[in-house]
């Protein structure tokens, strides 16, 4: 029931918003939020707790407790007290069987108590063993909070920003915003977090606001996170100011956990903030000035009030509330009744130290006030107002109140006293053990509300103090926070080259190959490519490649050393093929290596190697000290390579130079004009025909591109180029080879000049080349015309010896061809072994070298 | 691991732009025994304390440098640039 207007209320009466509680329409007012608005309409029960299904209603009213959760608008878990009322939302209440007033489940209140005491799961449900997944299944929809709709992934998206502040205030009380306008001050840069949604758009000088939103935690480095509901703001600052204030803790009796049981500040919410009537009978328990103030605000507004007690002056013997239903009706006081539906109380205020000892400040507790507070903070991180304890009243350590009904330490995991002491008498006399066994303090509430109710109870039974008790560790998030925030989208941009858009226009089916966009084929029928490059020409965008140049007068020594094989005695002019090694003689990346001139060098890498092959050279330079320098030009310059039988007569119509066979042979570099633009050429055949790679500026790449489409290249993608390299038998690292591979092992023994005085791996090579290999790399013909999936297994006499990294089926070779690793004793050419394709397995012999134009007399001609 | 580390030449920086390639390490020289060349390509000190580790500033000046790091807190107690000898 609402109250006449009240001066200082939020809502706006002349603003009506239609909501649904389920099946029934409701209205409410702007200004509202979801919580109060059910309120006002009458409603009281507001979700089913988790284990026992007693009905719940709010107690905090501040979004802290568990008792408001309910779905809205498909999202579960939404504490609905701080929730803003929005036109049409559609909240339903959850872990309910039947309906919020008349849960079936709530049997398990009546009858569950013998049968489920705390981790009972744990020994009445652990055998048979083989049952245990039926228990869980039954358990899970008997307990536990919201449910999530299948399609929930895809109805928000979330995104993650980096921000730096150079004051971050966590709290938007009194004192926080008094030090947020002190830090303002000094400078710009100053960033207030709060969690209540008023505080949206409030405007204070020089500090910028943002509300409603939570901090997370804090991390090293001054790492705070910032829920602000679809953005995650990773905040750094240089100082953080921690002004979370202290929150009201509930007094453990006999139905506590009863609806009507409020604390003061929710109560004075609703009536001040919301202008509602919460009831119509109160009694009043309180430790400070604060919480007997509600007397006065339920007075004024119209609420009974024929209890005062003020717990400072000595707490009653004897206190209990009961109910009909789990709606307050009466409470008894020392032997004495009195009728009510409210139930205010308040066991003192604690300090909201969470973020700070997640920092790594100490927590101790603190006699003259009897509750916890932080101490030894960390370097740049404060606290201020009642976060240290400023401000609070000692409330005297209050009896532990017992009778017929279930007295609640947590409500959000329903861990009653009897609970806690059971577990006490199990053995588990340490909070932290408390902690796991009970789950209390593990719920939504992440220990707000419980942790100084269990510390209190477990010192009573132990006969200890509350110092020597200590807290569980607090640990991150600090406020619950939706799990698609934590995964939002961190965006990494793909890489595409300056010719993108024309494989685009071209029809090309793009795919992720590493950071790239790459074309797969440019048709149905990447064997049509395969063909074009086999008889007339074909030309692939291979700007994807790693280019690195490698200048100084000791290029030739730093490369010498960080290749296996030999690369000072290369001529200017001249390419040569390289493998990178590690120490450990394994294969890292390959590319090729062009001598430009006596002091320069262009190499290339894999695709997704050039970021890596740069830092690897840089290191080695870093650890030798030569005299050389190391660019990644990569992202600059464009490649293509022109290959097919036609290659050479294109290019010649493209270039002044000279092209021949006897002026640019096999293996070439030079640097000719092409249509106007100046170009890198290498005679290289990766595709195993007469080819030209060429590497210039990339933004003259699509000018390039139509240049060659228009001598008549047909473009060819990722696929066609895969067959085309699988009939050579050219290896592709990373797909062929994995961590442990060797050049031994991989059939590249002729490569490493164990000569040298000292390469990256030449160690290593000099101990393998000494043992026999367990596994080769060996190319393979299939004895059937069917093709093994790449990972196939090689099956030797029943049993796996093996594995396929590479199958395709060859048109110019008129078979499935592949490479796969195989026991070195199965090397030999002419093997036979088999490999397992769905059920069956099938015969392959071992083939070596190349499976198309084994001479090589294509790309040299 | 969210702290800062020093640049020698870009000043404090968060981790994340860093790449870490471990703690410093001395190869073998000449003909070592497998024994040498096993410990030094996969055995590491690991130690919890100071320790000597290369970082590169990959995404920012992409120098590589030597920090001297407790492995306990993350302080970083010196920065060094690196000491190069063709003998290792």
């Amino acid at each position: 029931m609402r109250l006449p207007p009240q001066p200082g209320e939020r809502i706006d009466r002349g603003e009506s918003v239609a909501f649904r509680l389920g099946p029934w329409g409701m209205t409410g007012y702007s200004g509202d939020t979801i919580g109060s608005a059910l309120y006002a309409a009458g409603r009281r029960v507001f979700s089913r707790s988790f284990k026992y299904h007693r009905p719940r209603g709010l107690l905090c009213c501040s979004g802290h407790c568990p008792n408001c959760m309910m779905t809205v608008d498909g999202v579960p878990n939404v504490r609905v007290c701080v929730e803003p009322l929005r036109k049409g939302a559609v909240v339903t209440p959850q872990n309910v069987w039947g309906k919020l007033d008349r849960d079936l489940l709530s049997v398990v209140d009546k009858v569950g108590g013998p049968f489920t005491p705390v981790g009972f799961y744990y020994r009445t449900m652990i055998r048979p063993r083989r049952a245990w997944p039926l228990y869980e299944k039954v358990l899970r929809n008997l307990a536990g909070l919201g449910r999530l709709t299948e399609d929930a992934g895809h109805t928000r998206r979330y995104d993650v920003e980096h921000r730096r502040a150079r004051v971050l205030v966590v709290g938007g009380g009194q004192a926080g915003r008094t030090a947020a306008f002190a830090a303002a001050t000094m400078g710009p840069g100053v960033v207030l977090v709060d969690e209540d949604w008023r505080l949206q758009g409030t405007e204070l000088e020089g500090v910028e606001v943002l509300a409603p939103a939570s901090a997370l935690g804090i991390w090293e480095g001054n790492l705070v996170p910032v829920d602000c509901g679809t953005v995650l703001y990773r905040f750094r600052a240089e100082r953080i100011i921690v002004a979370t204030g202290a929150l009201e803790q509930p007094l453990v009796f006999p139905g506590n956990d009863l609806v009507g049981v409020m604390f003061p500040s929710a109560v004075r919410r609703l009536v001040r903030q919301f202008s509602i009537k919460p009831g119509d009978r109160a009694v009043v328990l309180a430790s400070d000035e604060k919480g007997l103030a509600v007397a006065d605000d339920l007075r004024e507004a119209g609420v009974a009030v024929p209890r005062v007690v003020d717990l400072r002056e000595g707490a009653p013997g004897e206190l209990a509330a009961h109910g009909r239903k789990g709606r307050l009706g009466r409470v008894t006081l020392d032997g004495q009744a009195v009728d009510c539906d409210l139930l205010v109380t308040s066991a003192a205020r604690q300090p909201s130290y969470s973020l700070l000892a997640q920092a790594g400040a100490r927590v101790e507790y603190e006699p003259s006030l009897g509750v916890f507070v932080p101490t030894e903070l960390p370097a740049g991180v404060e606290a201020v107002g009642s976060v240290t304890g400023q401000g609070l009243v000692k409330a005297d350590s209050l009896p532990a109140y017992e009778g017929p009904g279930k007295c609640f330490v947590c409500v959000c995991e329903d861990v009653t006293t009897k609970d806690m002491k059971r577990a006490i008498v199990e053995g588990f006399d340490s909070i932290e053990l408390a902690k796991r066994y009970t789950t209390a303090t593990m719920g939504p509430c992440q220990g707000k509300l419980c942790q100084l109710a269990s510390i209190r109870l477990y010192a009573r039974e132990r006969q200890a103090h509350e110092a020597t008790i200590g807290t569980t560790t607090a640990r991150p998030p600090w406020t619950p926070v939706e799990l698609g925030l934590l995964a939002g989208r961190e965006l990494t941009p793909a890489r595409r080259t300056s010719i993108h858009f024309r494989h685009e226009e071209g029809g090309a089916r793009m795919l992720w190959a590493g950071p790239w966009k790459r074309p797969y084929s440019y048709g149905e029928k990447p064997e049509d490519e395969v063909r074009a490059v086999h008889e007339s020409l074909g030309v692939i965008d291979v700007s994807t490649l790693g280019k690195l140049l490698v200048e100084g007068p000791e290029a030739a020594a730093l490369l010498e050393r960080l290749y296996p094989n030999r690369f000072a005695d290369l001529r200017p002019g001249r390419i040569r093929y390289g493998v990178l090694t590690s120490d450990g003689g394994r294969i890292m990346d390959d590319g090729t290596v062009a001598r430009l001139a006596d002091d320069l060098y262009y190499v290339t890498t894999t695709s997704t190697g050039a970021d890596a092959v740069t830092a690897w050279f840089e290191w080695w330079n870093a650890v030798w000290g030569y005299g050389a320098e190391v660019v990644n030009v990569s992202g600059a310059l464009a490649a293509l390579n022109l290959a097919g039988p036609q290659a050479r007569d294109a290019l010649g119509r493209l270039t002044e130079a000279d092209v021949s066979a006897e002026a640019f042979k096999y293996l070439d570099a030079q640097e000719i004009d092409v249509a106007g633009i100046p170009c890198l050429a290498l005679r290289i055949g990766f595709v195993g025909e007469l080819g030209y790679e060429l590497h210039f500026p990339s933004p003259a790449g699509e000018y390039l591109w139509d240049r060659l489409l228009g001598e008549g290249a047909r473009p060819f993608g990722l696929e066609p180029q895969r067959v085309l390299r699988l009939e050579k038998g050219h290896v592709i690292v990373g797909q062929d080879t994995d961590s442990e591979s060797t050049l031994l092992s991989a059939g590249m023994s002729w490569l490493p000049k164990l000569d040298k005085d000292d390469f990256v791996g030449k160690f290593a090579l000099e101990h393998f080349a000494e043992r026999d290999d367990r596994e080769r790399l060996v190319g393979f013909t299939m004895e059937d015309d069917v093709l093994p999936a790449e990972g196939a297994q090689i099956v030797i006499e029943g049993r796996p010896a093996g594995r396929v990294t590479s199958a395709r089926r060859s048109e110019a070779v008129g078979a499935v061809i592949g490479l796969a690793w195989v026991p070195a004793d199965r090397a030999e050419g002419g093997t036979r072994f088999e490999i397992r394709v769905d059920r069956r397995t099938l015969g392959a012999r071992v083939t070596h070298g190349a499976f198309f134009d084994p001479a090589g007399e294509r790309m040299r001609s | 691991m969210s702290f800062f580390l020093p640049c020698p030449f870009c000043g404090p920086r968060p981790v994340d732009e860093f790449a870490y390639f471990g703690e410093v390490t001395q190869r073998p020289q000449g003909s070592a025994t497998l024994r040498e060349l096993t410990d030094y390509v996969y055995f590491r000190e690991n130690v919890a304390g100071p320790q000597r580790e290369w970082w590169q500033h990959r995404t920012g000046c992409g120098e590589w440098f030597l920090a001297e790091r407790d492995t306990r807190t993350n302080e970083i107690l010196d920065i060094s640039p690196p000491q190069p000898s063709r003998s290792t």
